[in-house]
């Protein structure tokens, strides 16, 4: 069988049934083959937009997503979206062509050392050598890619490999040889009792839940556990939808941009339960006024996250899922008084009822971006699965769009890539075609990736793109505001494309919003019709996204806008 | 404080390279490296010593772990190892100072594996300080035209493994 046939029967082993890709010269034997395989091929404009997509249908489905580049420019426009899978620990197989080995090293034409390149963001790479290698890679790199910590992998495969022949018998799939990679699934029994002794006696607990909670399939586990000992819970930016964002227990996002009642609480509580996280700086700030009372238990499966940024009292390396059930076993056998933290929870209502995250309206009648997200979840029930940009996009549609499930919320977290948000959409709305899927966007961010209303129209993707259209770089902008003495430098469009326009060009729908008073209608209509839409509303370019921590600021210093 | 990490590794392509840049994208700088086959030809044992405080070592050597192809990791304490670096150092050695070269050669158990009228190499190995004692006073000497050190390896003491 040739190289590539083998490739593509690997993949179909692996369960694949949809890639995205982009062709090029030295991919034309695997593409040549895709003929005669059941696999969908969703061609994207830009190799960007196919990591990106892949990425959002890895986030949705919680499958491992496949994207397809040649050698040279199509590898490296990949980058990105690698570098975006690795730092929100996405599941995800790239496989880029290569020239063939005996040019390898040659400068040749549309050569690029791939894996030299992506060798930081990756979670493992392949160059492969021999034809005969390539199911046994191809396996341990679906392995690699969807257990312990998830993460990209990436497979180079020179063009001379995919058209060699050799033996080859699906259905015996090869052994794989990774001495070296041995996740750790349970957590330690001592460290379990530790962790649910310290929650039986704790009087001010919090969870701090992260993205590691969804991608270990662990919400429900989160839930029983936290109702079950009644404890409040407040999530990351990617941990949104782990657990009900309007349940009493929620305290949403927490962080830079989070609530001040969850801010607020994770500053006062004795103890913090942090499950999937990382302490990243955007939801720290500060290190030494982070959680400064409290003792720390901390759950990942990756050992090196555990005392990399917070030293913690007891740490527990693992499957969130594992080891959540473990410990709720476990604090099932403590005798839990319904009434030990009522002065904590106390205290937490009326935290809430003093700063509730509102929605404000503008007093010159202009649409305020939030009121926007608003409306999109009252219309939507709550129940679309929403993507966002990056910016002051994201943040209101974090605050705003009350998600209730894991994998309804996918946004690009650790890298803040704009122009992830359209085709991370396309990818989720292949993965979920019964959702109704909508990316917030910012007018910056989504021409970023602009070009891919083509793939949407084209494979009859009916995705929503709402921009939430202040005519500048927002997020840019407010910081200069704030920090920069108003010196807006190069943040705001002094011409913008009519975006209705350039979504009718491609073929899709467009709807523009002109006030307030059409705003529910236009987005009534756009949401329910049958084919992809971009909604362009105009909302106050100043307005800006609250509360906010200045970067390296302590989280109980929040900024408010000002009268 | 300096520290000896001894790392066996699956003897694949590119291996070293992860290693090598993943100290320098968390900031190490790799004091010295020593590289090669173990006894079994499937794996390579990589001796590695860096210059570091207890948590930021402990991070990176977490950080070592998670590359696919390391194996295992031995942070080797002084008393429980045993340690080797061979030196080959090319001096000034004329007719003048010749006897002397090969009088300090021998104090320090090495050996003058070269000579011509201008020069000679000495070879010499030991643990670190020893080979740093000899360059130490070579240099005093002023007699250093070229210096070439392996890096160190070493070994676990004793029937335990590495
Ligand atoms: C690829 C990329 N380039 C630059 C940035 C820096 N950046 C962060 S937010 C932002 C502004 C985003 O503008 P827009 O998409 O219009 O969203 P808004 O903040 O206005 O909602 C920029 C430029 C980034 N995050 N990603």
């Amino acid at each position: 069988m040739k190289g590539s046939y083998i490739l593509l029967e690997a993949l179909k082993q692996e369960g694949v049934d949809v890639v995205f890709g982009y062709p090029g010269g030295s991919v034309i034997p695997l593409y040549d083959a895709l003929y005669d395989f059941d696999i969908r091929h969703i061609l994207t404009r830009h190799e960007q937009g196919a990591a990106h997509a892949a990425d959002g249908y890895a986030r949705a489905s919680g499958k491992v997503g496949v994207c397809v580049a040649t050698s040279g420019p199509g590898a490296c426009n990949l980058v990105t979206g690698i570098a975006n899978a690795y730092l929100d620990s996405v599941p995800m197989v790239a496989i880029t062509g290569q020239v063939r080995t005996s040019l390898i090293g040659t400068d040749a034409f549309q050569e690029a050392d791939i894996t030299g390149i992506t060798l930081p963001i990756v979670k493992h790479s392949y160059l492969v050598q021999k034809v005969d290698d390539l199911p046994r890679i191809v396996r341990e790199a679906f392995y690699l890619a969807r257990t312990g910590r998830p993460g990209p992998v990436l497979i180079d495969v020179p063009v001379d490999i995919t058209v060699a022949e050799t033996e080859y018998d699906p259905s015996c799939p090869p052994d794989m040889a990774l001495p070296g990679y041995k996740p750790t699934v349970k957590g330690h029994p001592k460290q379990i009792r530790a962790a649910a002794a310290a929650l039986a006696q704790a009087e001010r607990p919090v969870i701090y839940a992260g993205g590691g909670i969804i991608s270990a399939g662990a919400s429900q586990e989160l839930r029983d556990l936290a109702r079950f000992a009644h404890i409040p819970v407040t999530t990351t930016l990617t941990g949104i939808g782990c657990f009900p964002e309007d349940e009493e227990l929620s305290l949403g996002m927490l962080g830079m941009h989070g609530t001040r009642y969850a801010n607020y609480a994770v500053t006062h509580c004795d103890l913090v339960f942090a499950v999937g996280v990382r302490f990243d700086d955007r939801v720290t700030g500060k290190l030494e006024t982070f959680a400064p009372g409290a003792k720390t238990i901390h759950v990942d499966v990756d050992p090196a996250e555990i005392s990399k940024n917070v030293v913690v009292d007891i740490p527990i390396v693992g499957d969130a899922r594992w080891v959540l059930s473990a410990i709720l076993d476990e604090l099932k056998k403590h005798q839990l008084a319904v009434d030990r933290h009522l002065p904590w929870m106390a205290q937490i209502a009326q935290w809430k009822e003093d700063h509730p995250q509102v929605v404000r309206q503008d007093p010159g009648g202009e649409i305020m971006p939030e009121h926007v997200v608003r409306r999109l979840w009252e219309i939507t029930k709550g129940e679309a699965l929403i993507t966002t940009e990056v910016g002051q996009n994201q943040m209101w549609a974090a605050q705003y769009y009350l998600a209730r499930y894991p994998r309804q919320f996918i946004t690009s977290g650790g890298l803040g890539t704009m122009g992830f948000g359209f085709p991370a959409a396309i990818g989720a709305k292949v993965a979920c075609p019964d959702s109704l899927v909508i990316d917030i966007a910012g007018d910056g961010s989504f021409q970023m990736n602009i070009q891919e209303l083509g793939t949407a129209v084209a494979h009859d993707i009916p995705v929503k793109v709402c921009i939430l259209n202040n005519c500048c770089l927002g997020m840019v902008r407010q910081w200069q505001e704030l920090f920069w003495q108003k010196r807006y430098s190069q943040t705001c469009f002094e011409c913008q494309p009519d975006f209705v326009k350039v979504a009718e060009a491609y073929g899709a729908e467009g709807y523009r919003v002109t006030g307030l008073d059409d705003l529910d209608e236009v987005l009534r209509e756009s949401l329910s019709s049958d084919g992809p839409a971009v909604i362009d509303v105009p909302v106050k370019q100043e307005a800006n996204v609250y509360p906010m921590v200045p970067a390296g600021g302590s989280i109980h210093e929040m900024l408010e806008e000002e009268g | 404080m300096k520290r000896t990490l001894s790392v066996l590794v699956e003897n694949k392509p590119g291996v070293l390279t992860r290693i090598t840049g993943l100290f320098a994208r968390r900031g190490f700088n790799i004091d010295s490296l020593a590289v090669g086959e173990t006894e079994n030809p499937l794996f390579s044992r990589v001796t590695i010593t860096v210059v570091g405080h207890d948590q930021p070592v402990e991070q990176v050597t977490k950080q070592l772990h998670k590359l696919i192809n390391v194996i295992k990791i031995t942070d080797l304490e002084p008393a429980e190892r045993l340690e080797r670096e061979l030196l080959l150092v090319k001096v000034k050695a004329t007719a003048d100072n010749r006897a002397e070269i090969m009088q300090v050669a021998e104090i320090f158990e090495g050996r003058i594996v070269d000579i011509s009228p201008e020069t000679a190499v000495i070879e010499a190995t030991g643990p670190r300080r020893k080979v740093e004692a000899l360059i130490e006073l070579l240099r005093s000497m002023n007699v250093v035209v070229e210096l070439i050190r392996t890096g160190k390896i070493a070994v676990r003491r004793g029937p335990k493994l590495t």
